[in-house]
């Protein structure tokens, strides 16, 4: 497979997030900290999910067949799970950071929590793409022929476009999800629980990979939709950005200037 | 280990004082107007031995270090964390550098992952039969090393104490020397090799000349604060690959676990080497060689209360015989000390500008994480979750490690929470995580 897929399927899976990366995070120091922490804890949540499906493969003995199968597709649910769980703990420990912060250090602007919502949806979305796809990427270097046994031959897209897709999933629900907690809206919490599980439950029906691409990306709008309103967009800011006529934008880029 | 200090300087002041940075230059204190110098930190560089032989260096483990006058404790606390953040960043920023450096040459380079006979500090094979004998010979690679380097830790100590500096310096220069020409030498030539590049023997000469006696100006003596960064970067690399390719693996994961271990005894017992090393060097006011501490700092020149700063040239400081203590002990893990606040200057002399001072990590962490790291990618049968794992671990110990320094204000090691965090992560998910997404991945699940 030439360079071409690998670069190209890169800058399709990593380059919203890169440029997010770069344009919101790189020059505070703070963010980058907190983003490296919220991978830290999606590490840990896969760590635990592992675990789990490790556990119960010992148990049933390693035995082939569909028992695999369906072990599998448990330890994916519990994997969700336990995701969101660690969302969860993420967001009562940012809880107390922040409290910590603000108290020694009054003046400062500690970060909003949905600023810190957003980076921890980043986090943990750059990690789980990093972690679903640089195997494959790598393995994209090297020589073959995709789909040489019958399978699909844009193996190597889909599996770019659906690491895009679960990495702005991420940032959406990161940004649902403390919302949620913030506002004790627990329906939110397990909206984001179900949607995740959705998403995740739609990749069982590979090899069939036109459907669970679509219906995420289905899944994907609403989401974002929903996350731009709770995060305090409006259609009034919305317009005024795309049309140029944000004053506040510009005037703040006036001065950076 | 990790110095520190405040500042209260702005950005555009910066960029005149990126020019000329002597290496050897004590650390500046902060000193305020009004308070006195916030922190004191200091580097304990730790030799680790070196052998005539092998001509290679081990080189200095830093420990996360800072001693605090103590005085007006909520706006010291308030201070150290306004810059924590900050200097977080200074350190992840060439701790990254230095591990894609190693990771990127270990992927390409075959040579570093050949197994090409050992190091003579560990004289033990792994290539035994059972289980039980390897890791027998694994811990007795390991305690060979370690009491290599608690030997030449204090051989170096008590030639500090009889005032044998011109050894010191022709060591230290001995072993630049190698790892700037020899190594490198042999690093572009495999690499070279790799990529079936042909260079002509002049070219050669001159490329490795080049590098070498820039690097020897830079390190030692004076240069830019950029280009002695990236030198002291790239010997880290060099230095790392060579323990990569010469530690056979059990060993390898011992040794660290074991360094691990040395420095926090190190650094938390009183009888330590290195502590009788600064305290040496506090007692007789002098500074020691920066040539092996990663400085993210920026030295300014503090000038005299009329004088145009920018025409002082080099720094100069109030000269703060304490902080010169920075540079004392090289060689020993890290060092609890917490020093007494610093002088605030000469006597008619006023602090035109406040000094940005960045953050100063050993040489020895960097290399032992980019051990860890390069191991990981070199063992981990080609996959790079293991990598990953290990490298955001190893961030996460280097960020509690800094806020652990600012809660207790005082020297502490660099490598044990990195390298425990990060071993914890290799193992756990070489053995639980590949087999896991190697199965997701191969059904193309999502989670």
């Amino acid at each position: 497979m030439t360079a071409a897929v690998f670069f190209g399927c890169t800058f399709i899976a990593f380059g919203p997030a890169l440029a997010l990366y770069i344009f919101t995070i790189a020059t505070e120091p703070l963010r980058v900290i907190f983003l490296i922490v919220g991978a830290f804890f999606w590490l840990l949540s896969l760590l635990l999910s592992s675990l789990v499906w490790f556990m119960t493969r010992t148990i049933t003995d390693n035995k082939d067949g569909p028992v695999q199968k369906y072990l599998l597709m448990f330890g994916v649910l519990v994997s969700v799970l336990i995701q969101e769980m660690f969302r969860f703990a993420y967001y009562k420990i940012l809880k107390k950071a922040n409290e910590g912060l603000k108290s020694i250090n009054p003046d400062e602007t500690a970060p909003s929590m949905r600023l810190l919502a957003y980076v921890s949806g980043l986090g943990f979305g750059i990690m789980s793409g990093v972690f679903s796809f640089v195997n494959t990427l790598s393995d994209s270097l090297g020589p073959g022929t995709v789909g040489i046994r019958g399978d699909s031959p844009q193996f190597f897209l889909n599996s770019a476009f659906m690491t895009l897709v679960i990495i702005l999933l991420h940032i959406f629900w990161g940004i649902v999800f403390f919302d949620g907690c913030e506002k004790k809206k627990w329906y939110t919490l397990l909206v984001v629980l179900l949607t995740h599980v959705l998403v995740s439950a739609l990749t069982f029906v590979s090899p069939h990979y036109g459907i669970s691409l679509v219906a995420a990306y289905v899944v994907m709008v609403p989401m974002g939709i929903w996350a731009f309103f709770v995060a305090g967009g409006s259609c009034r800011s919305l317009r005024l950005c795309l049309l140029c006529q944000d004053k506040d934008f510009l005037l703040s880029s006036q001065h950076s200037r | 280990m990790l110095t520190f200090m405040a500042s209260d300087s702005e950005e555009e002041v910066c960029d005149e004082r990126t020019s000329l940075m002597s290496a050897e230059s004590p650390t500046p204190r902060s000193c305020q107007d009004s308070r006195q110098a916030l922190e004191d930190r200091e580097n304990a560089a730790q030799w680790r031995g070196q052998d005539g032989e092998e001509n290679h260096e081990e080189e200095a483990d830093r420990y996360v270090c800072s001693g605090v006058p103590g005085r007006l404790p909520g706006l010291e606390e308030e201070l150290t964390l306004k810059y924590g953040a900050k200097h977080v960043i200074m350190l992840f920023v060439p701790v990254t550098l230095c591990m894609v450096v190693v990771v990127a040459t270990i992927k390409s380079v075959r040579f570093y992952t050949e197994k090409n006979g050992q190091l003579i500090y560990t004289p033990f094979t792994e290539d035994t039969p059972s289980v039980g004998q390897r890791l027998l010979n694994s811990v007795l690679n390991t305690l060979i090393m370690i009491s290599v380097i608690v030997v030449m830790t204090i051989f170096l100590v008590v030639l500090y104490k009889y005032r044998c500096y011109k050894f010191i310096h022709g060591w230290l220069i001995m072993s630049s020397l190698m790892l700037l020409f020899l190594f490198t030498y042999i690093y572009l030539g495999e690499v070279l090799k790799t990529y079936n590049v042909a260079m002509d023997y002049p070219t050669l000469l001159l490329t490795v000349w080049n590098f070498g006696a820039v690097g020897m100006v830079c390190i030692h003596w004076k240069g830019p604060l950029v280009l002695q960064q990236a030198y002291l970067i790239m010997i880290s690399a060099l230095m790392a690959l060579v323990f990569i390719k010469y530690l056979p693996e059990w060993s390898a994961w011992v040794i660290l676990g074991a360094i691990s271990v040395y420095d926090l005894v190190a650094v938390l017992c009183p009888k330590g080497p290195l502590r009788m090393l600064v305290e040496t060097a506090q007692e007789r006011n002098e500074p020691i060689f920066p040539a092996l501490i990663y400085s993210s700092a920026m030295v300014w020149t503090v000038g005299m209360a009329k004088l145009d700063p920018s025409s002082q040239g080099a720094l100069q400081l109030p000269y703060d015989p304490e902080m010169e203590d920075s540079y004392d002990s090289f060689g020993e893990p890290s060092y609890p000390e917490v020093f007494e606040p610093p002088l605030p200057g000469y006597p008619g002399e006023e602090l035109e500008e406040e000094e940005e001072r960045g953050v100063k990590l050993g040489l020895g962490d960097f290399i032992f994480y980019s051990v860890l790291v390069g191991k990981a990618a070199a063992t981990g049968s080609g996959d790079w979750n293991t990598t990953l794992a290990c490298f955001v671990a190893i961030l996460i110990g280097l960020c509690l490690t800094l806020l652990l320094l600012a809660v207790f204000k005082k020297a502490l090691p660099a490598l044990p929470i990195s390298i425990t965090f990060g071993l914890i992560f290799y193992f756990s998910t070489d053995n639980l995580v590949r087999p896991f997404m190697d199965t997701l991945a191969s059904h193309q699940l999502y989670i």
